[in-house]
């Protein structure tokens, strides 16, 4: 089960220092890369600028520069600020982000907890941040971040029934909760009986993908759902007296958790860290690819995610509601029920 | 019981229902929110008090007055020359065009007309600032509702047009470039051509806005019916410029009342709306671009020759009298009402600028209406800070 780790016999603690280290590396350089790739370089170029070209070679030791900025700010917050909360709630918001990377599989044995509910820990398990941005709106003192708060928090749960029933539909056709399995049941399987690319579940449940897409995009609150954080309006939400390492806190969970998202997301459609079995390249060698391979996969989502984010103006609120109950739950019930019909007609 | 049909009644029987709601129906608690000076919708110190209950607008109230510099006053103890280089920072996004309507009625106390070049190219210029300031509206309205990338096109090719302005007048904000008589010098080499270039530029970025963001569905449903005045309510108001005939106003300066500029030889169309939304405001203010761009084409082809100022003492000394002239700025309509008594110095100028009056309809557009659609508002009223505290 454990693979490579258990041929070398290490201790429990050994081998979850080591893999929490790994894991926490690999989500810090796949966020820190998302943010130059997306946010620095891709967007300029979207917006007719170059971005930043100081900092390193092209501009790519930027975010460096900036965490050394953050860091060194000073801490402040409002008078009447509930401290305790305070300091806490960006805590709470990057440790939800943090625990959805541990059922992540990035390769036949690189995920850290392989949970035989995976899909359903990953969905409960994000939506904690909304407590956080609750604590944050509430414990600021700023009627601005209360505003953005309340948003925040009816637009997150208007978002995630979506985003569960959106997967309800890869969970009924590969028959598992587990990602591994999911990720299996698309890599082993065929198209009328054609296996030359598997059975990657974007084929089949693409209105699956898009409404958790969508879904994805109201979860990280990026434009056009970015109400709570609204710029323009209520200067940055919830985070409005965030300055200096708790902002960056902040600013890592966001663009973390979307990298988890994108994970995610090409875990259930595009699948995961497998190539197609019909390929027929051993496990030893997906412990190389598989990993490479479901980082391109979820960052080419959160490129996606990013693309569309600099596109459109923001949805107002009821709106964004309306859109949400309205249009995508019912659509991802449909495509329940009719999922499950072709189950048993198949 | 006859219906109400008159549009304010109804909002105020509204309004009066909110006020009433607060604290009985559910035991709420209304909350104000004071949007300002300091928030990145307000273009700079404009304060708004707003009574929300919960994200509704029960009552909003504008406070001015932050950024009072006193121009009137100022003007009063400086020469005519030295006064118009503080009308170039009423509304400092078009410079240019609070020059000219201070120069005209100078002009028409002294009784001198600039010679047709002059005219020519200050209508040029004039309608330069219009478009170097539209442009920067029509970015500025997708920030606003959250769409950043087209403010960056904005930025991008408004400088083509302040390239010109500043290749002509050397200055690219403050031109400082109008004076009685005519203008401190004539075009350099070339600008005509470039000119012509630019406008063929501004034309595609007008395409391309109406494209990326005019195009785009939740524009649409953000501005769409959000901030409607009716035609007979932005009269009362005083509203001018765009913001009036968005409203289905057709009342235009340049044409109906045309002072010292060269619009009436002009082939050019005066474009209105009839819903007065939020979006009209935004659509109307496109086509005026395009236009402005067709004006200047059509100056630059006719530019007549001949010297760019009149004859006019070298130490000015205004007669005595008193003279109004307004001109249809990028904001609306500004005027200045000067008084002089045979001095060096204006005796008393008072500005009318378009932006006071557009903003002092906001406590009766903005009851009722949802947070959000407060910016959508205040973004589509499009208001220079300076053009309102002067």
């Amino acid at each position: 089960m454990t693979g490579v780790l258990s041929a070398i016999e290490l201790a429990y603690w050994q081998q979850t220092t080591i893999r929490l280290l790994a894991g926490l590396v690999a989500v810090l350089l796949l966020t820190g890369g998302v943010v130059y790739l997306y946010l620095f370089k891709f967007v300029s170029f979207m917006q007719s600028r170059l971005g930043p070209m100081e900092a390193g070679p092209y501009g790519s030791l930027q975010l460096l520069a900036e965490v050394g900025k953050w860091i060194q700010k000073e801490d402040i917050s409002t008078k009447d600020a509930d401290k305790f909360i305070f300091g806490l709630a960006p805590a709470v918001v990057l440790v939800s982000t943090f625990l959805m990377f541990v059922v992540i599989p990035a390769g036949p044995n690189a995920v850290m907890a392989d949970l035989g509910t995976g899909i359903y820990y990953v969905l409960a398990i994000s939506s904690l941040s909304v407590i956080g941005i609750l604590m944050a709106g509430w414990a600021s003192a700023n009627k601005y971040a209360l505003m953005g708060a309340l948003r925040a928090g009816g637009q997150l749960i208007a978002y995630e029934l979506p985003l569960v029933l959106g997967v309800l539909g890869v969970v009924i056709q590969a028959g598992s909760l587990n990602l591994q399995d999911i990720v299996y049941a698309q890599s082993n399987g065929e198209i009328f009986g054609i296996s030359a690319i598997g059975n990657p579940y974007i084929l089949t449940q693409f209105v699956a993908f898009a409404i958790f897409m969508i879904a994805v995009q109201a979860e990280l609150t990026q434009t056009p759902f970015d109400m709570p954080i609204a710029e323009s309006e209520l200067v940055a939400g919830y985070q409005v007296e965030y300055s200096g390492i708790r902002f960056l806190v902040y600013f890592i969970a966001e663009f973390a958790t979307a990298v988890g998202f994108a994970a995610i997301a090409s875990t259930l459609f595009l699948g995961g860290w497998a190539l197609p079995a019909s390929w027929g390249f051993s496990d030893t060698a997906m412990h190389v690819i598989g990993p490479i391979n479901v980082s391109i996969k979820a960052v080419f989502l959160v490129g996606v995610v990013f693309w569309v984010r600099f596109t459109f103006p923001r949805f107002r609120e009821d709106q964004l509601q309306r859109l949400a109950w309205k249009g995508l739950i019912p659509l991802a019930l449909a495509n329940i029920v009719v999922t499950a019909i072709l189950k048993v007609v198949f | 019981m006859t219906a109400v049909t008159d549009r304010r009644q109804l909002q105020q029987i509204a309004a009066r229902a909110a006020d009433a709601r607060v604290n009985v129906e559910l035991e709420t608690e209304g909350m104000t929110l004071n949007i300002g000076p300091q928030h990145p919708a307000t273009h700079g110190t404009l304060r708004i008090v707003a009574r929300l209950d919960g994200e509704q607008v029960i009552a909003a109230e504008p406070v001015a007055g932050y950024m009072h510099r006193g121009y009137e006053k100022l003007s009063e103890v400086r020469t005519y020359a030295q006064a118009t280089a503080l009308m170039n920072r009423i509304d400092w996004l078009g410079s240019f065009a609070n020059e000219v309507p201070f120069i005209l009625a100078a002009e028409r106390l002294m009784d001198v007309e600039a010679p047709p070049r002059a005219t020519h190219i200050r209508t040029i210029l004039f309608e330069m600032s219009r478009i170097a300031h539209l442009i920067l509206f029509l970015g500025d309205m997708g920030v606003q509702l959250g769409a950043v990338t087209p403010v960056f096109f904005a930025f991008r090719d408004r400088e083509f047009v302040l390239n010109q302005i500043e290749a002509a007048t050397g200055g690219r904000f403050h031109p400082y470039f109008d004076r009685i008589g005519g203008l401190k010098d004539d075009l350099p080499k070339g600008w005509i051509a470039d000119t012509k270039a630019v406008m063929e530029k501004v034309r595609t970025f007008c395409d391309e806005i109406e494209d990326v963001l005019m195009g785009a569905e939740i524009f649409e449903t953000r501005t769409r019916g959000i901030g409607v005045i009716p035609p007979d309510v932005a009269q009362q108001y005083g509203l001018s410029g765009a913001n009036l005939r968005a409203s289905g106003v057709d009342w235009d300066l340049r044409r109906d009342n045309c002072v010292g500029l060269a619009y009436p030889e002009l082939d050019w169309k005066v474009w209105t709306h009839p819903d007065g939304d939020s979006f009209a405001r935004f659509w109307v203010r496109l086509q005026e671009v395009r236009e402005s761009t067709k004006i200047i084409d059509q100056l630059c082809d006719g530019l007549p020759s001949g010297p760019i100022m009149a004859k006019v003492p070298r130490i000015i000394k205004v007669p005595a009298g008193e003279a109004w002239v307004s001109t249809e700025n990028p904001l609306g309509e500004m005027g200045y009402y000067v008084v002089s008594q045979g001095d060096l110095t204006p005796f008393r100028v008072k500005i009318r600028s378009a932006s006071f009056n557009n903003v002092s309809i906001t406590p009766w557009l903005l009851r009722g209406v949802y947070v959000p659609d407060i910016i959508t508002i205040l973004a589509s009223l499009y208001f220079i800070l300076g053009d309102i505290d002067r």
